[in-house]
């Protein structure tokens, strides 16, 4: 069943198109990882999901309401933890969880006392004194601490530590063990990749890939280590191989994931010592699709 | 989406504005309260007797007057109660002053968390998108409400003859109506605008225009001042005929204002606004890349306006020179009784309290110079700053130099407006170097002031806020010596009652290097505490 679902969602500002035709769907108890480059309208689509922005064209449904005109019945039911995480100078930490928690309508005093011990926060601290993790922990708190169905969090990390990151990651996780979907946008690759189900991919407000890591793995490219017993020769002619290097007595290169099986058969005429395949990780596909379009198709590079 | 969810959490956040504006919520309603009550309670004993009441309404009854506080009462209704005295005297300046309060209110609850991004992280919770403005102009309304319920009942019982408690009421009623006003145009201008700082500058261009507008008007046309809302507060003829239209019309305009704002913020975008911003240069200009010309650059606008402003209010007090000039020249007798008397002209005599007071204005922006580098450091801007090979002196030396510049450029400006616009409208025109050695007499005071800002930036840090109560100090003093009867002692702590008056007053040197030398002593005393204190941020 799906939980978040965004229809041909176009944002213009202007002139200027921030979002053209979005689709998005996160389904119950996955956790769905939103990635692109600064830019290229993570957070506009986030604020469009708010109801904070209204969509020019198409629309985003939550829990199957409108998310601009139910906007208010929707954020009965979400979470939301900005990248930038701004708050009153002259409020403590503990007073701005108990706001949020208030105006959510929910009231689950233990779990708020577990997540500040767990996250290592002082409440009784001013806002105004905290550091950008620690104003960022206020918001994870707030969040975590309320009984949603949806989190929507907005590179809810990028200040924290590696350990208070493992505790973040813990908190996800235990909300998609209870059935809780989760939409996260997300800078730190290792994280999406340990966290999510699914991922879409955003650039210059276009969603270009999407899909499970396998999936998109199967679109991308294997990276290769071949030693063989006689030099390779011709490899760069064949379709599909890319960034051929040279190493110790090997070849490493990359293979579109289509052309594998004759890249594979070449090779072996060479009488194969060594082979090592490893699966791209995030980061290349990530790279791969943070380059511009020109460079991608261009092939060898 | 149903028009109850539009609103949902507003008493919430209602409640935590409150929470973070409770104190200057308090300080300026003990303020307005305190003076008001002070100024009203000391009228009785300065007006005894026909003879003084009648030499009030006479002073008050020419145009230099009534374009600054107003039209008066008929003379029977100045004899008949003495709250009409005060009422011209204090009206249109405490209405200023609570039309200010409102502003910065309103600014401060609206645009500025929203500009802050605390706005996104509450709507993304189960609050409506009208709860935020809604919240604000709750506050707005319960402040005024407050304000006009404590003078109304606070003047009734002061037993002042002539006040009962209708006509105190309405007395509050109006100022908390012009507050409401006002705060509304803030309400709006929040949407239009794209950063708090534009909506609360809009604002007070909106009440300096109201101000000037009715200023022409109640000199030259009544239809005229008909137009601002300012020129309502004016007409309630409070303690003597008890007008409330100038009250329900007020009430009218603030609730038409508030459903256009409230349209606005419903339809906008967050964080948007409906005066786009524009694109900026691609690189940075060689004088941007000086920190003075950073300095510069980031004060322009406001320094800029601030320009505008006084050149106009100068101009137009030039302009009801002719007036005032025709007026005693109709006078003959007390035209001759003052120049005999006195040895000056009633033209001279005024410019003289006219360059006190803009002087004190003239300060403002140069205080905001100096104290935008604490504002800097406060948004941690200042330590990326510091981080390039950048001293503290040449930093703070910047923002000083700039400031002394602003206070120069400001008693010019002031001094070629009133010039310019009293030559066009007088006979016997205005000497050019006679205004400008008014205007410039003031300097040194300007400067202390200055002095005063850098010493806080530097040894006091956290208090720096405090040279805008001296600057209040001043106005108050100015204003409300006379009234209150101050002892000396209390006049003398504001350093613009040292200044010469000039050209009623000699010239005298020896003041002016004093001054001078202060100002010199407690800017230095400030540079040599920010090279040792710790940059915040």
């Amino acid at each position: 069943m799906s939980v978040l679902e965004v229809r041909n969602l176009t944002k213009r500002f202007g002139k200027f198109t921030a979002l053209n035709g979005v689709n998005i769907e996160v389904n119950e108890g996955e956790v769905y990882g939103f990635i692109g480059p600064n830019g290229a309208g993570k957070s506009t689509t986030i604020r469009v999901l708010l109801g904070i922005l209204k969509a020019t064209e198409g629309g985003a449904k939550i829990f199957g309401k409108d998310a601009w005109s139910d906007a208010v019945e929707i954020h009965k039911r979400i979470a939301y933890v900005p990248g930038d995480v701004n708050l009153w100078p002259n409020l403590t930490g503990g007073e701005v969880i108990d706001l949020f928690v208030k105006l959510r309508g929910g009231n689950n005093k233990s779990r708020r006392e577990e997540l500040i011990n767990k996250f290592n926060l002082d409440p009784t601290k001013k806002c105004r004194t905290y550091s950008k993790g620690n104003r960022q922990k206020v918001a994870l708190v707030a969040a975590f601490s309320s009984d949603a169905d949806l989190y929507i969090l907005d590179e809810p990390t990028s200040g924290l530590d590696p350990l208070m990151e493992q505790v973040f990651q813990e908190c996800v996780m235990d909300a998609k063990s209870e059935g809780k979907s989760v939409l996260l946008s997300s800078h730190i690759l290792s994280e999406v990749e340990k966290l999510c189900d699914r991922v879409g991919i955003i650039r210059q407000g276009e969603i270009i890939e999407t899909g499970t890591l396998n999936e998109l793995r199967h679109l991308t490219r294997t990276n290769l280590l071949v030693e063989t017993k006689q030099p390779i020769t011709s490899l760069n002619e064949l379709k599909g191989v890319h960034d051929i290097e040279e190493k110790d007595q090997g070849l490493s290169f990359q293979v579109d994931t289509e052309e594998l099986d004759a890249v594979i058969k070449h090779v072996s005429k060479f009488g194969i010592v060594k082979l090592e395949s490893a699966p791209p990780t995030l980061e290349d596909l990530f790279m791969r699709h943070y380059e511009s379009k020109d460079e991608v198709s261009g092939g060898v590079s | 989406m149903t028009p109850t969810h539009l609103f949902k959490g507003t008493g919430e956040i209602t409640k935590l504005l409150l929470r973070q504006q409770r104190f200057k919520i308090l300080i300026w309603l003990l303020g307005l309260i305190i003076i008001t009550l002070a100024v009203a309670s000391a009228y009785p004993d300065m007006y005894t007797d026909e003879k003084s009441k009648q030499a009030f309404a006479l002073t008050m009854d020419n145009p230099a007057m009534i374009a600054m506080l107003g039209p008066g009462y008929e003379e029977q209704d100045y004899l008949g109660s003495i709250g009409t005295l005060f009422t011209h005297e204090m009206l249109l300046f405490s209405a200023i002053a609570v039309a200010i309060m409102s502003i910065l209110l309103v600014g401060r609850s609206t645009r500025a968390d929203e500009e802050d991004g605390r706005t996104e992280m509450v709507r993304a919770l189960p609050a409506g998108r009208l709860s935020y403005v809604s919240a604000a102009m709750i506050i707005l309304t319960a402040v005024n409400a407050v304000l006009a319920l404590f003078i109304g009942l606070g003047l009734s019982v002061l037993g002042i003859e002539g006040i009962n408690l209708e006509s105190a009421i309405l007395y509050g009623a109006v100022l908390g109506a012009t507050g409401l006003v006002f705060g509304g145009f803030t309400a709006v201008f929040a949407q239009l605008a794209e950063t708090s700082r534009g909506a609360t500058m809009l604002s007070f261009a909106v009440l300096i225009v109201a101000y000037l507008v009715r200023a022409v008007g109640d000199v030259s046309n009544e239809a005229l001042s008909l137009i601002s809302p300012l020129g309502w507060t004016v007409r309630t003829d409070v303690f003597a005929g008890n007008d409330w239209w100038p009250v329900i019309l007020s009430f009218a305009l603030s609730i038409v204002i508030n459903i256009i704002g409230f349209y606005l913020n419903s339809i906008r975008d967050l964080g948007s606004g409906f005066i786009p911003a524009r694109g900026g240069r691609r690189q940075a200009s060689s004088l941007l890349q000086t920190p003075i010309g950073l300095t510069l650059r980031l004060q322009r606008t406001n320094i800029i306006s601030w320009g505008i402003g006084l050149f106009a209010l100068g101009a137009s007090f030039g302009s009801i020179l002719g007036d005032l000039e025709t007026y005693f020249a109709d006078i003959e007798f007390m035209q001759a009784f003052l120049t005999e008397e006195e040895g000056y002209t009633m033209t001279e005599q005024f410019i003289v309290l006219l360059m006190a007071i803009m002087a004190l204005i003239g300060t403002v922006p140069a205080v905001m110079t100096i104290l935008k580098l604490k504002g800097e450091e406060n948004k941690n801007r200042t330590e990326y700053l510091y981080s390039r090979s950048l001293s503290r002196n040449r930093m703070l030396g910047g923002y000083f130099l700039l400031a002394i510049a602003v206070s120069i450029i400001m008693q010019l400006l002031t001094a070629v407006g009133l010039w310019s616009a009293a030559a066009a409208v007088m006979d016997d025109a205005l000497s050019l170097g006679s205004t400008f050695k008014s205007a410039l007499v003031y300097l040194p005071a300007m400067w202390i002031v200055i002095g005063l800002a850098v010493f806080t930036l530097g040894i006091i840090p956290k208090a720096a806020g405090i040279v805008w109560f001296y600057l209040i100090y001043g106005f108050v003093v100015i204003y409300l010596s006379g009234l209150l009867e101050f002892p000396e002692w209390v006049n003398n702590l504001s350093v613009y009652e040292h200044i010469p008056q000039v050209p009623v007053e000699d010239m005298d040197f020896m003041k002016i290097i004093v001054l001078t030398i202060i100002a010199v002593v407690l800017a230095a005393a400030g540079f040599l505490g920010y090279n040792r204190r710790d940059i915040k941020g």
